[in-house]
């Protein structure tokens, strides 16, 4: 054990390589129900020749090796289910490169969203890429990692759908490229090369992601969140389907939830419009408001609650203070939008038997090709019992979503298990197949997307 | 539960119909407004119930105080002629709700400061003008408490405020206070207009902010350094209960050495923020409400207005940004008034 902890002091100094407790602690929880898994050791590399010798490092004493982003999926993804090395990435945060006319940028993995979001505020003004819902300590990485949606996700889909080129530390301890970098030219674009997609979206069970070639789209000047509501949540589908035929909102995001009581039994959806001018804002307002939504507004199934409102993110997270404690974790699933009213009367009734108040959000992902449905579960921190209530809630609803027909994103280990159970045969030999190529050791986030036999 | 106290001999014998007639929504001459307020009276289907985006304005222009906007409202609900879609209306009444426990009673016995719905907006009642002035509820929490309901006349129901109010006079009342200033004049009509009008008892005196304002800045008279400013008042529509406190805005202006821009809309001419309107059922409520606001914004604009006073924090939040955009500073009059003091304000 020593010698691993000598060497990783080798490979990234003193300050950056820990065994101690205090601070092996904080790296066995997540914000989530999961119980704490620690690991024997933790540490932070600057640069990705230090990934690569700590991967291989691993390979040699045949120790698990865990990539850690902004530890913000809740579902205890990135905690050490088998011990081992857990591998923060954060300190891998710079901006190599901006290409304005491209729209896209090359980051180290760990840069948090936040990061990105401020610097291209204060230096590329009309530029934005797509934020996640998580706090801005979330990395590109441990987003990618999960298959990741943003606030860009109506127009341009899931965060993975906006990746030019990836970087990445094989298991083995190689460094592939993929994508136009891969030829050495430039970072502009993924395709036409043979597809590979052996990354995105596998918990980092098959390589660590060291550098990502993000687009970025239009910024425009002005911004705001409008907000129709409804009451009947059969109205939700096709109000979504209107307004994505429109297809002015930069998100759509529906939501409902019993606190506060304004919320209880309504269904709000938050339309952001974006506009360079006035004028391109109210003829957007014009069009979405006068022209689709005006049937529901006239017959007073729907209804104008806001508008010109600041942006708010979804913040799901404030579900976290129903219950004293602060704790929260939800279920995601990408749905098919027509599902909205079946999610969110499942939903009402598991948080109703586990007396949690409910929460819910569907986010609309393309042109109504999907959305993420969430289901928030509170908890208290300090009381067990809540938090078991809370846990057995996700698993009720990751079942739910089984039953009907969702597809569990970013899944729990129980997850994960449900939907391998289902999983086609061959496709679940194929991804055994290529795990096991390409992580011979299995020393990659073990315990995640484990196929049997 | 209680009635309202409408004089209908009054109305019939009034003569002027000033109440629809001087509407600025609806386009009603005397005799057209004599046919559809009798139709109201009677409880008959007029499309002034429809058509009405709630402004309170005829509160005001009525001659005789006998409460025409309060029967608008309550045939609007008796006849289910809902002025807004149903979710709006379920959302507004689930918002007065109170849910993060029961409200925490100081006894004060004298003179409190009555935030109602804003206790987030403390930072608006600072400085020497308020001091010795006890808030009576401070706490965002629990301010659905001290939540006058007024709102609801937009919602088209009487009904709810009527429910609620008791518990709401009750828990104010529960502090001991012998005089209540009101941080907004919604809060300040419900007690003195609406309540009366209605039958229910108000055991506390009011005290309209802008005539608290005014007294401490007698008080404080050798203080002031006149401003100089030309400033537009965006009067609220909960001013039309109180319009005996209207003369306040410009004595304040005197006093403070503040210009009132000479503009079309103000006074009984006044336009309201359109918050209401926004939303309402009516086929094209959203482009009127964006259309009257534009009105309202360039009438202050080519009347050279500095400054926007507002005394609603609803109206704030919603000519605030726009009037902003146009570079005329928006400002809660509590603010002005300490600008004219020399307090800095945040």
């Amino acid at each position: 054990m020593g010698s691993i902890y000598n060497a990783l002091i080798e490979i990234v100094g003193e300050d950056y390589a820990s065994n101690r407790q205090e601070e092996l602690f904080t790296y066995s929880k997540d914000l989530g129900t999961s119980e704490p898994q620690w690991p024997e050791y933790v540490v932070a590399p600057k640069t990705t020749e230090a990934v690569q010798k700590i991967v291989r490092l691993a390979n040699k004493e045949k120790i698990a090796i865990v990539p850690l982003g902004g530890g913000m999926t809740l579902a205890g993804l990135a905690l050490p289910l088998k011990g081992g090395i857990t591998i923060d990435m954060k300190r891998m945060e710079k901006i190599i490169e901006v290409n304005e006319s491209g729209r896209y940028m090359v980051v180290e993995a760990g840069v948090s969203q936040g990061k990105i979001t401020s610097y291209l505020h204060k230096h590329h003004t009309h530029l934005m890429h797509s934020e996640t819902g998580a706090p801005p300590a979330a990395t590109v990485g441990g987003n990618l990692a999960i298959h990741g949606q943003g606030d860009l996700a109506h127009p341009y889909g899931f965060n993975s759908d906006m990746v030019n080129g990836l970087e990445v530390i094989l298991p083995t301890g190689e460094i592939a490229r993929f994508g136009s970098c891969a030829i050495d030219s430039g970072w502009y674009t993924m395709h036409p090369l043979p597809d590979l997609g052996l990354f995105l979206g596998w918990n980092g069970t098959t390589g660590i992601i060291t550098k990502v070639s993000l687009r970025l789209f239009p910024n425009k000047k002005i911004r705001e969140m409008d907000l129709f509501a409804v009451e009947n949540e059969a109205l939700i589908p096709e109000i979504l389907y209107e307004l994505t035929h429109v297809g002015f909102s930069e998100d759509l995001v529906a939501f409902s939830s019993e606190i506060p009581p304004m919320m209880n039994k309504l269904h709000s959806i938050s339309i952001v419009i974006t506009g360079d001018s006035e004028e391109e804002i109210e003829f957007k307002r014009h069009l979405i408001f006068d022209v689709k939504l005006a049937k529901y507004i006239r017959s007073g199934v729907g209804g104008i609650a806001a508008v010109s409102q600041d942006r708010q993110r979804p913040q799901i997270s404030k579900s976290a203070d129903w219950k004293k404690g602060g704790g929260f974790e939800y279920v995601g699933a990408i749905m098919p939008v027509s599902a909205y009213p079946e999610c969110y009367r499942r939903g009402a009734e598991i948080s109703a038997r586990h007396d949690i108040p409910y929460t819910v959000l569907g986010r609309v992902i393309g042109s109504s090709h999907g959305m993420m449905f969430s289901w928030s579960y509170a908890f208290n921190r300090a009381d067990p019992e809540t938090v078991r209530h809370a846990r057995e809630a996700l698993h009720e609803t990751d079942e739910q979503v089984m039953e009907l027909n969702g597809t569990i994103w970013k899944p729990a280990v129980f997850g994960q298990k449900l939907m391998m159970d289902r999983m086609d045969t061959n496709t679940l030999q194929l991804m055994k197949k290529v795990k096991n190529l390409l992580d011979p050791n299995g020393i990659m986030n073990p315990g995640n997307w484990e196929v049997g036999q | 539960m209680y009635e309202l106290r409408f004089d209908e001999d009054m109305c019939f014998a009034c003569g002027t119909y000033d109440c629809l007639v001087k509407c600025q929504h609806l386009e009603l001459d005397p005799e057209m407004a004599r046919i559809e307020i009798e139709k109201i009276i009677h409880s008959e289907d007029s499309f002034v119930l429809h058509d009405c985006v709630t402004c309170y304005a005829c509160e005001e222009y009525c001659p005789n105080g006998n409460h025409p906007f309060y029967l608008i409202v309550q045939k609007q609900e008796e006849l289910n002629i809902s002025p807004l879609p149903e979710p709006l209306i379920k959302q507004g009444v689930q918002m007065g709700i109170p849910f993060r426990g029961e409200p925490e009673i100081q006894e004060i016995n004298g003179t409190a400061l009555n935030m109602g719905v804003f206790s987030q907006l403390t930072n608006r009642v600072q400085g020497r003008l308020f001091e010795g002035l006890t808030i009576m509820s401070d706490d965002p929490r629990k301010m659905f408490h001290y939540f006058c309901q007024l709102m609801y006349l937009h919602y088209g129901k009487t009904s709810v405020i009527n429910e609620r109010l008791k518990k709401v006079i009750d828990t104010i009342a529960a502090h001991k206070v012998t005089e209540v200033v009101h941080f907004h004049d919604e809060c300040f009509g419900t007690y003195t207009s609406y309540a009366p009008a209605f039958g229910i008892d108000v055991p506390f005196k009011s005290i309209h902010l802008f005539e608290y304002l005014f007294n401490k800045l007698e008080e404080l008279k050798s203080d002031i350094k006149p401003l100089n400013y030309k400033v537009a008042y965006q009067r609220p529509c909960s001013s039309r209960l109180s319009s005996d406190k209207h003369r306040f805005v410009s004595k304040i202006f005197d006093l403070i050495g503040v210009e009132p821009v000479d503009r079309e809309y103000v006074d009984e001419n006044a336009m309201c923020c359109g918050a209401t309107i926004m939303g309402q059922k009516k086929e094209g409520s959203r482009q009127y409400c964006a259309e009257i606001q534009r009105k309202n914004i360039e009438d202050m604009k080519s009347a050279g207005a500095q400054i926007c006073v507002f005394n609603c924090p609803a109206c704030m939040q919603t000519l605030g940004k726009p009037v902003g955009k146009t570079g005329i500073m928006p400002l809660f009059m509590s603010d002005l008034c300490r600008l004219a003091i020399g307090e800095k304000v945040a």
